[in-house]
């Protein structure tokens, strides 16, 4: 892995071969590893190492960037001549701030987690403020990914059913310096298992991610995997309409990972947010609340954002209401000359910017749930529920209206009927037509968060919700 | 870049790899947007390295560095041999290769302005002034524009003898404009939404597409949109322009028939595919009038699926998908041929860049065209009462590719075969092979576009790849329009 001292070194060759007003360097990159099979075998395996650096030049409001993953003496003048070029035939841009240096980037004191050096806060568990990096994760072989791949297919034969997935794992990096001397520097590992287990007309799906591959148990995943597709075989039609809908965490996270590119201030000055003009009104139930929070226990990820400022923890919804949107630094300095500057709450740099120069300004990406007082489980979801729809897990989810977030999907994987408290058996999959604020504002209950993921939206801490009058408008063939 | 392709097999074939091959690319792109009158973004982007497939025990290996000196690059060449090994822990039989006479060869795309040759300036100027005429029009709230260029070079060396050379080159460009007003968003772009038209041309692209003078009437169509009424829902016939059309072939034509899918080898992530072996050259896909093929020759034109090989060595090539309405051929690779009784790869395999691993993508997946002339205008003028529906809004379809939702961004209802009014929000779904049967007039060559689709992603790790498709308008009858709105 490319190391902290080294990106230094080669920032300072930028540096030197730079010209311009302010210059930022930004280092991604690192070791990537995927293990995959289908059809009970292993089908791809690959690897890579792989470093990007990329320039950001000022001249006088003007700026521009140029990437590379070479870092030979030629490579390194070639990509700042670029980002150089670029940034002088802009206009000047007067919302451009100067660069930030290391004290304003730090934020408030106390502010949450550097990952630099942990900073004790309130919310997070000491065990938790350590690094995301864990050896075991980083030095995973193939052989080992392999052996992991060997006890999922032993599920599938056991069963008598067809597997696919996924087991990779990788050791990242960020890092970013800038010419007023601000450096920061974040690596983590992550593991990842994915399970799609297959009988003659259902299916099944599993999938889990970590700092730690520790904390996957391939057999354990292969098993639920393996039993939804059993519970779901022969899948009867019912007609589509509207349900009381169980959906377990990947599922609420894949739709409602959908409205968070809108907790944006720049979303809101351009007008493309569904929250315009409605920051600080009531939009779902009492029983949602909602936070950015890079520290959690369960969450992942840089503690700083593409200009190196430390990430904040943000409340978005409390009970219901919307009570906030992040903010890069620049937008929060528009945001306070702008016609809504009285109108969205808390305006202030949150540490959630994009790298510059960008046209999306900012958005939450460490979405937590907060947890509710009485929480229940699936199985007690379940129970609760006269006639419902179980859904394992949504797919192919878009926009169909922006401003009342109207989302179409479709369940996949796993989705069942739910009758007079009992699950009884599968059912073919249905395409949804569903409001966001609509559902949100008819959860009857939620599970406990969960560190979860999808495909459809990034990971998050979410709950399992029991979501009434649910619109599923089609039925699929299988 | 022989000397890395050498050194690497060399040590494949040392360490026991019954195959393998080496790609060495270096890529370079440049973006530039604008947004509301200022440049959004601007930037340029080189990346360069190789990478090694190979064959061990009967099984692949994957491996890939950005490092090409010697040492890195004999490493990279011994881990894929590893992972080969590791994989073969896990098999149920050895991989087989359809034959393949190795190539040696230059190819390049076609163009005839470099477009890394006109100034930023120039770029920028363009932008800036298809900006201002987009918000020239009152209540226009938000335009955003966007410039896209890209050069892909290629050296692939196989352990057979294959030799081949290879130089990408693509454009893209395009703009939308939104209005905000009330409690709702509604947006136009041009010439295609999510990104506009995509190419592999020079910057002539550019030029053909007349990005400032369609900007004002993008404009007013935006704002115009909140004055229509919504999209009526029923069953209608409806007629389809040739970008969306363009998008209904990419995902219920091009996505069922690529083989990895059929295989079950995305089961996990993209899905699987309704079209099982069993039906080639047994289903009635769709009406007679439906001829659909894979064609990535440059003869068909300037598509993004258009290349001289794929990244397996296999020479471009035109496979009949649909044939006067039956289904009559898949997307396969040499890994995969043989399972449809072909001893010959169709010659889909594609990566992403030099750290990605070659997978089946779509070529050119192009309805072709109607043989008597026939111009949207005068098919209008043939529709007793129908939906035109005009530039995609969303997408999605299930993952087995029966059941698909389209919205699009503009609709016009159709009576006694005039369009008599503007209507917003319009939608229809489906089921893939019902909907095709119900495809009963298709325009003909003058109407023809070969739309660029840069986003489709597949794989794992996911892999975006640019794809073409060439469409016509078109009509389909009885056609269930409007549900995404039923009941909200």
């Amino acid at each position: 892995m490319l190391e902290k001292e080294q990106a230094g070194k080669i920032f300072d060759r930028i540096k030197k071969l730079s010209s311009a007003d302010e210059v930022e360097v930004l280092f991604s990159g690192g070791r990537f590893a995927l293990t995959r099979f289908a059809n009970n075998t292993i089908h791809q395996n690959v690897a890579e190492e792989n470093y990007v650096v990329s320039v950001r030049s000022v001249f006088g409001g003007r700026t521009a960037r140029a990437f590379t993953n070479k870092f030979d003496e030629e490579s390194l003048r070639q990509v700042v001549r670029s980002a150089e070029s670029l940034a002088k035939v802009q206009h000047a841009d007067s919302d451009l701030l100067p660069m930030p240096d290391s004290a304003e980037a730090s934020g408030h004191a106390g502010a949450g987690w550097t990952g630099e050096s942990p900073v004790p806060t309130q919310a997070v568990p000491p065990q938790v403020r350590t690094s995301r990096h864990f050896v075991g994760t980083a030095s995973i072989t193939p052989e080992l990914r392999a052996e992991g791949v060997k006890k999922i297919v032993g599920v599938a034969e056991k069963r008598k059913l067809t597997t696919a997935g996924v087991f990779s794992s990788a050791e990242s990096l960020e890092g970013i310096f800038n010419s007023r001397g601000l450096s920061r520097w974040h690596t983590q590992t992550s593991a990842e298992i994915s399970i799609t287990m297959l009988a003659a007309d259902s299916s099944g799906w599993q999938k889990a991610n970590s700092p730690d591959v520790a904390n996957l148990n391939p057999l354990a995943l292969a098993e639920v995997a393996a039993q939804k597709a059993l519970n779901s075989a022969r899948p009867r039609e019912i007609p589509a309409g509207k349900y009381t809908v169980i959906l377990e965490p990947a599922a609420v996270l894949d739709i409602v990972g959908f409205m968070f590119w809108d907790y944006s201030g720049m979303a809101i000055l351009d007008q493309r947010s569904f929250l315009t003009g409605r920051i600080g009104t009531k939009l779902f139930g009492d029983n949602i609340t909602i936070w950015d929070d890079v520290a959690h226990p369960l969450q992942t990820g840089s503690p700083f954002d593409g200009e190196g400022v430390q990430r904040q923890r943000v409340g978005l919804v409390e009970n219901g209401i919307a009570k906030r949107v992040v903010y890069a630094r620049a937008t929060a300095e528009r945001m306070k000359r702008s016609e809504y500057k009285d109108k969205v709450g808390v305006i202030e740099a949150t540490g959630h910017g994009f790298a510059l120069p960008n046209e999306m300004g900012e958005m939450p990406l460490n979405i937590v749930f907060a947890p509710v007082g009485d929480p229940q489980t699936v199985e007690q979801m379940v129970a609760s529920t006269e006639r419902g729809v179980l859904v394992t897990r949504l797919w192919y989810i878009r926009e169909v209206e922006p401003f009342e977030k109207m989302l179409t999907g479709m369940t996949r994987d796993g989705t069942f009927l739910v009758e007079n408290g009992r699950v009884q058996g599968g059912v073919r999959n249905f395409r949804f037509n569903e409001s966001l604020i609509h559902m949100l504002s008819n959860v009857e209950a939620m599970s406990v968060p969960v560190r979860s993921c999808g495909e459809e939206s990034f990971d998050m801490v979410v709950p399992a919700m029991k979501v009434k009058e649910f619109n599923f408008t089609e039925v699929t063939k299988f | 870049m022989k000397h890395v392709a050498n050194w690497a097999l060399n040590v494949t074939a040392q360490r026991g790899a019954s195959y393998a091959d080496v790609r060495s690319v270096a890529q370079r792109s440049r973006a530039l947007t604008t947004k509301n009158g200022k440049v959004g973004s601007a930037s340029d982007a080189e990346s360069v390295g190789m990478s090694v497939r190979a064959i061990a025990d009967g099984a692949w290996g994957f491996a890939a560095s950005a490092e090409l000196g010697r040492g890195a690059v004999e490493a990279t060449a011994a881990r894929a041999v590893e992972i080969a090994r590791a994989s073969a822990r896990v098999k149920r039989e050895d991989v087989h290769l359809a034959p393949e006479k190795p190539v040696v060869a230059e190819w390049s795309t076609p163009y005839k302005i470099d477009p890394f040759t006109v100034s930023v300036e120039q770029n920028i100027e363009l932008l800036l002034k298809i900006d201002a005429e987009l918000r020239s029009v009152a209540g226009i709230t938000l335009a955003e524009t966007n410039l896209n260029f890209n050069r892909e070079e290629q050296w692939f060396v196989s352990s057979e003898g294959a030799d081949i050379h290879q130089t990408k080159l693509s454009t893209g460009a395009g703009y939308a404009a939104y209005a905000f007003a009330g409690n709702e968003i509604q947006k136009r772009s041009y010439p295609n939404s999510y990104g506009g038209q995509w190419q592999n041309k020079g910057y002539e692209l550019i030029e053909e597409l007349k990005l400032v003078e369609n900007a004002r009437r993008v404009g007013e169509e935006a704002v115009g949109l909140h004055h229509a009424d919504q999209c009526p829902e029923g069953k209608f016939d409806i007629i389809l322009d040739s970008s969306q059309l363009g998008l209904q072939i990419h995902e219920s034509v091009g996505h069922p028939i690529e083989l990895d899918r059929v295989l079950g080898m995305e089961a996990n992530f993209a899905g699987t595919s309704f079209l099982t072996i069993d039906k080639l050259r047994n289903l009635r896909y769709g009406s007679e009038l439906v001829n659909v093929v894979a064609d990535a020759r440059q003869e068909h034109g300037p598509g993004l699926g258009t290349f001289g090989f794929d990244d397996e060595g296999v020479a471009a090539q035109c496979t009949p998908i649909i044939t006067n309405g039956l289904f009559t051929g898949y997307l396969s690779s040499r890994e995969t041929a043989h399972t449809i009784g072909e001893n010959r790869s169709g010659g889909t395999l594609r990566a992403e860049g030099w750290n990605r691993l070659p997978m089946i993508r779509m070529t050119n997946i192009s309805l072709l065209p109607g043989e008597k002339p026939l111009s949207l205008e005068q098919l209008v003028a043939q529709t007793d009462h129908g939906i035109l529906m005009q530039t995609n809004r969303s997408w999605s379809i299930d993952d087995k590719r029966y059941n698909f939702q389209f919205g699009c961004e503009m609709g016009w209802e159709i009576k006694g075969g005039q369009r008599v009014r503007m209507v917003k929000n319009p939608s229809y779904s489906g089921i893939t092979t019902e909907f095709w049967n119900s495809l009963d007039a298709i325009c003909s060559r003058e109407e023809w576009t070969l739309w660029g689709t840069p986003n489709c992603g597949k794989g794992q790790p996911q892999q975006v790849m640019g794809t073409g498709h060439g469409a016509a308008p078109s009509r389909f009858r009885g056609i269930k329009v409007g549900s995404a709105f039923k009941g909200s």
